[in-house]
């Protein structure tokens, strides 16, 4: 059985502060990833840092062992042959379905647009969430993928909703978006590499119970 | 000009030919030298004939013959040589040994390592049951992957039938295993813990299958749902036994598997090169019921694993 030390993927962007924090509970030591904003490899510690959205990739292929990324990133990416080991219940967030907000009385633009034009336009950084909610629901949309901000979208006449996750909801408000719908909650979870699950057992199930013993004090 | 060819599909030029036919010469010759005859089927075939196995691998491409019957390429070998073995060899005294090295053709989003065209090479034993069958079957594959060089290796070993068992014990109801299978099958822990917990299961529905590592690790069973793997493990010669890493929550992707089932593991590849296991019922759905156990190596992850690349 390899002995060799595990490769974690670390996702930067929002999960990264509760992951950094994870790591410290359990006894990793992560003040040399905080204090280099551009270093992506620290060897010494068998953490990679990259985008939450790359944590799949690196860890399907083998080219990190274990990972940490959002249930949404893994919605979105299903196809994926990963194994999902632990939710670390920090990250909450919510998949929402949101659209401009409208006076009293004044009905919600996607709704008007589904009625009058059989067809509501969806901007969202989650093509395949969005897609089959809208098929789950036996509503028919167009989806935009953009990559930058959602909420420009509707704002600017693009699309009438978007699909995106929100933590507090204060992005929405401040560009004039209401919540309609809710699609899908995420938190944080740790995954695992198939071939490193089996031949790296007992280093996974290791850091997994440290993990298990640590999240309700980062959460 | 630009000519690409489709989706899935590529050209091997002779650098990389000799590579793979050195791998594929050593197969064989381990094959042969085990009494395993290759044979060669139609790349196409009937579509009701690729169905009647039930793999949960369906064709992906099809075309019509001139009497309008749907042909399709085939999306593994097991089924054809399954209907060689029903018909063919109706009346052929078992155990009957095969093998072979085929393309074969799956409906596969191509990203990397995923071809919609690729080859496989590997045997299927008819008429030999468990354990003595499966142990047969595990001490080729070892033997012919030692013939291609490859080092470092493990067998992960299952039993298809072990968790269903686990759930008939349990007296768990069939609409919720089906939820926990599906879990399961997802590689979802996650799910599987909060179904478990919030269902106020067995604990064991959800520790079991996450028990990997050597054989000790079925003595945490405590009922009989791992006799099967005891005898198989306790039938292998030692060199086989030392590659063995038990995986209880092993589910390969095709359904037709009844009993142990296996993925092949290098510590050089993100995935597995190849697998297999026992398929006691299939035959008898092409009409000659007959016990039956094989494995497939992916000719180009064996490749990969040996070039030491991580893919």
């Amino acid at each position: 059985m390899s002995d060799a030390p595990l490769t974690i993927a670390v996702p930067r962007g929002a999960l990264f502060k509760g992951t950094l924090e994870l790591l410290d509970a359990i006894g990793i030591d992560t003040a040399e990833v905080r204090a280099n904003d551009r270093r992506l490899v620290f060897p010494e510690l068998g953490i990679v840092t990259m985008r939450p959205s790359d944590v799949p990739t690196y860890v399907e292929a083998g080219a990190a062992d274990v990972g940490i990324t959002g249930k949404d990133v893994l919605t979105e990416q299903d196809e994926r042959k990963i194994v999902e080991v632990l939710d670390l219940g920090y990250g909450g967030c919510r998949m929402v379905l949101a659209t401009i907000e409208t006076p009293p009385g004044r009905p919600d633009p996607a709704s008007e647009a589904l009625r009058r034009l059989g067809v509501m336009r969806v901007a969202t950084k989650y093509p395949r969430i969005c897609s089959r909610y809208f098929e789950r629901t036996g509503r028919q949309a167009e989806i935009v993928e953009v990559k930058g901000s959602v909420e420009l979208a509707p704002v600017t006449g693009l699309v009438e909703a978007i699909v995106d996750l929100t933590a507090t909801g204060r992005t929405l408000q401040e560009n004039g978006l209401v919540v309609r719908e809710e699609i899908m909650s995420s938190t944080a979870r740790l995954i695992a590499n198939p071939v490193s699950y089996k031949l790296k057992a007992a280093a996974i199930d290791d850091l997994t119970a440290k993990m298990r013993a640590a999240r309700e004090v980062v959460a | 000009m630009i000519h690409p060819t489709p989706s899935g599909t590529r050209d091997v030029l002779p650098d990389e030919m000799r590579e793979l036919r050195a791998i594929t010469d050593a197969l064989r010759a381990t094959f042969e030298a085990r009494g395993y005859g290759e044979i060669r089927t139609p790349t196409i075939e009937f579509e009701d004939v690729l169905r009647r196995g039930e793999t949960g691998v369906d064709p992906a491409y099809r075309v019509f013959d001139d009497h309008g019957h749907v042909m399709a390429l085939r999306p593994d070998m097991t089924v054809p040589i399954a209907r060689v073995a029903a018909t063919r060899y109706a009346n052929a005294e078992p155990p009957l040994r095969f093998s072979y090295t085929a393309h074969v053709y799956r409906g596969v989003r191509p990203h990397r390592g995923q071809m919609r065209e690729f080859l496989q090479s590997g045997i299927e034993l008819i008429g030999s049951p468990a354990p003595d069958g499966t142990i047969e079957v595990l001490t080729v594959l070892c033997e012919a992957l030692d013939a291609t060089g490859l080092s470092g290796y493990r067998i992960a070993l299952g039993s298809a039938s072990l968790y269903p068992a686990l759930l008939r014990r349990l007296g768990v109801p069939e609409e919720v295993g089906r939820i926990l299978l599906g879990a399961l099958g997802d590689g979802d822990f996650v799910s599987l813990e909060r179904e478990v917990t919030e269902r106020g299961l067995d604990e064991s529905l959800l520790s079991v299958p996450q028990m990997r590592g050597g054989p000790e690790v079925l003595e945490e069973i405590a009922g009989s749902e791992a006799d099967g793997l005891r005898r198989v493990i306790a039938g292998l010669d030692d060199a086989v036994r030392d590659r063995v890493v038990l995986d209880l929550g092993l589910a390969r992707g095709l359904g037709y598997y009844t009993g142990a089932v296996f993925d092949v593991l290098s510590p050089t590849l993100g995935e597995p090169l190849g697998g297999g296991g026992r398929y006691d019922d299939l035959l008898g759905r092409f009409g000659r019921p007959l016990p039956a156990a094989g494995f497939a190596l992916h000719v180009d992850k064996l490749h990969l694993a040996l070039a030491g690349v991580r893919a």
